[in-house]
């Protein structure tokens, strides 16, 4: 019943050696209306005694989605766009399997729910042809969400990866990652 | 059930024969979306280590902690209140309302339940009657016709409609207003439920309006969108939106496990070197991904779900550096 006017031609890129751990993308993902005003977006420092590195990681919605696969109350589904959405709340069951296997380290367990929670890409925006809240935010580009064409422009030592090597497990996501040019994939290890 | 719930159908009522079949319909649907559900290892890693935490040396208190949970969560859907008042109010009337007319209907149509007069107090005219209520054709209950309790009884079904109406237009209100539920709604998940829930609670208090009101005048078209709409709710339940129901107990299991997995210790995440789920939690999680065909044995021969979700999101950024400082090129 709803009308979609989500863009197919509009990607996500995340760049996350240009985080600056602002924390901007995390108070604007708290406006997003189909996360219940909640952040789902995370910023943390990677290893604070040794180093000022921050990350940034939204929900790459991956092709094969592991979370949805684990949910034991077939609770996650992804769209017709590649948009992995949150849990359905009449069917999550609050396990935190999700949790615990997704390689990114995404979705969140809210034990006052007793549900899990995470990044929808702004569907309320995106499914409007607006860009999610993180990225129309972010001061550094960090988090961009536009065509390959304008990140071709913008980059042009870059390219987008969306392929992850988790040891023997090869994942493939709809966001992308932005790699030193002639990247193919990054392999986590 | 049926033939000796309803002592060898004496105490079947007829008229109920379509609600029976859909009933029966409904029995088999569930069943079977049910055991298509166990099939999935995690569905089944729960359900099997639900049960045998259950039955284990700590039955006691896993019982007791059942039943806490029973009531707390599916009784009462406490879990729903954190995330807004209007939104356990409207889900608990609606809920109370289809649970009590579940438990008022479902023995009816199966003739478990059935009224009778106090045939001593029926004789003579004068005399105040009594009405008795028989399960399994056992008196339970005696009640004065005209009595307050009485009047309670035979309009069980109205209250309970009432509770679904209020709780259906709460959700509704709510599905017309909020961003984010107009964004990911659809028809047939989400509103459709609360128009047949609207539809039947209609249409049963039709009937007690057509014969309180109408004189019976529209009494058979009352019936028989009553009749269709209960049917179309039943068969529908192991299909859609309604499968929840069935599907919420499994919550509880999900507590017994955490609980159990505490007691035998959590899991420390090498990086953070701070505890974030037990170990059984994550040694359940390598059988499960495997049997789903995803492999994360690292080349050490260690896993990527041992680490905690902050460890996987660093474990990416020190990959997508350790990239960068091999280009030459921290941006570009």
């Amino acid at each position: 019943m709803t009308t979609s006017y989500y863009k197919t031609d509009m990607e996500f890129f995340v760049d996350m050696q240009r985080c600056i751990g602002c924390k901007a993308c995390e108070a604007a993902c708290a406006e997003c209306e189909t996360n219940g005003q909640q952040s789902m977006i995370h910023v943390n420092y990677v290893e604070r005694a040794v180093t000022i590195q921050t990350t940034v990681q939204v929900c790459m919605h991956c092709e094969d989605p592991v979370c949805a696969n684990v949910c034991p109350a077939d609770a996650i589904s992804k769209d017709e766009f590649g948009v992995v959405h949150t849990a359905n709340t009449a069917r999550c069951i609050g396990c935190s399997n999700c949790v615990m296997a997704c390689p990114f380290g995404v979705p969140i367990k809210e034990e006052k729910y007793d549900m899990m929670m995470k990044c929808n890409m702004c569907y309320d925006r995106t499914s409007a042809g607006k860009k999610p809240m993180c990225a129309t935010v972010c001061p550094s580009q960090a988090l961009y969400y536009g065509t390959r064409e304008e990140m071709r422009r913008m980059r042009p030592n870059s390219v987008p990866v969306n392929t992850f090597q988790f040891g023997k497990l090869e994942v493939k996501t709809k966001v992308n990652i932005m790699m030193p040019a002639g990247s193919t994939m990054l392999k986590i290890d | 059930m049926v033939f000796y719930g309803s002592r060898k159908l004496q105490n079947f009522d007829a008229a109920l024969i379509a609600y029976l079949f859909g009933t029966v319909f409904a029995l088999f649907g569930i069943i079977y979306r049910y055991c298509v559900w166990l099939q999935r290892p995690p569905t089944w890693m729960y359900f099997k280590r639900g049960w045998q935490l259950l039955f284990s040396k700590s039955f006691l208190e896993y019982a007791g902690l059942s039943v806490q949970k029973l009531v707390r969560n599916i009784a009462f859907q406490r879990f729903i209140y954190p995330r807004g008042k209007t939104r356990w109010w409207g889900h608990f009337l609606l809920a109370t309302g289809c649970l009590m007319a579940f438990s008022v209907t479902i023995p009816l149509t199966l003739g478990w339940i059935h009224f009778t007069m106090n045939p001593a107090t029926s004789i003579n005219p004068a005399d105040t009657n009594y009405y008795e209520a028989h399960l399994f054709g056992f008196k339970v209950m005696e009640f004065k016709l005209g009595s307050w309790i009485a009047f309670f009884i035979f309009h069980i079904l109205n209250w309970c409609s009432w509770l679904v109406i209020i709780g259906c237009l709460l959700f509704m209100r709510r599905r017309l207003t909020h961003a984010g539920q107009i964004a990911t709604q659809t028809f047939e998940g989400d509103w459709l439920p609360l128009i047949l829930l609207i539809g039947i609670s209609v249409t049963g208090l039709g009937l007690t309006y057509d014969y309180e009101f109408l004189k019976g005048m529209t009494y058979e078209f009352m019936a028989v969108t009553h009749a269709v709409t209960v049917i179309l709710f039943l068969i529908w339940i192991p299909f859609g939106k309604f499968f929840h129901i069935i599907q919420r107990p499994a919550q509880i299991g999900a507590h017994l496990y955490k609980k159990e997995g505490e007691k035998r210790g959590m899991a420390i995440c090498p990086h953070t070197h701070k505890p974030f789920t037990t170990q059984m939690h994550v040694d359940d999680l390598k059988t499960v991904t495997k049997e789903l065909g995803f492999d994360f044995t690292l080349e050490d021969g260690s896993s990527h779900l041992d680490l905690s979700p902050e460890g996987k999101r660093s474990a990416l950024a020190k990959a997508h550096l350790k990239a960068r400082e091999a280009s030459g090129k921290f941006f570009g």
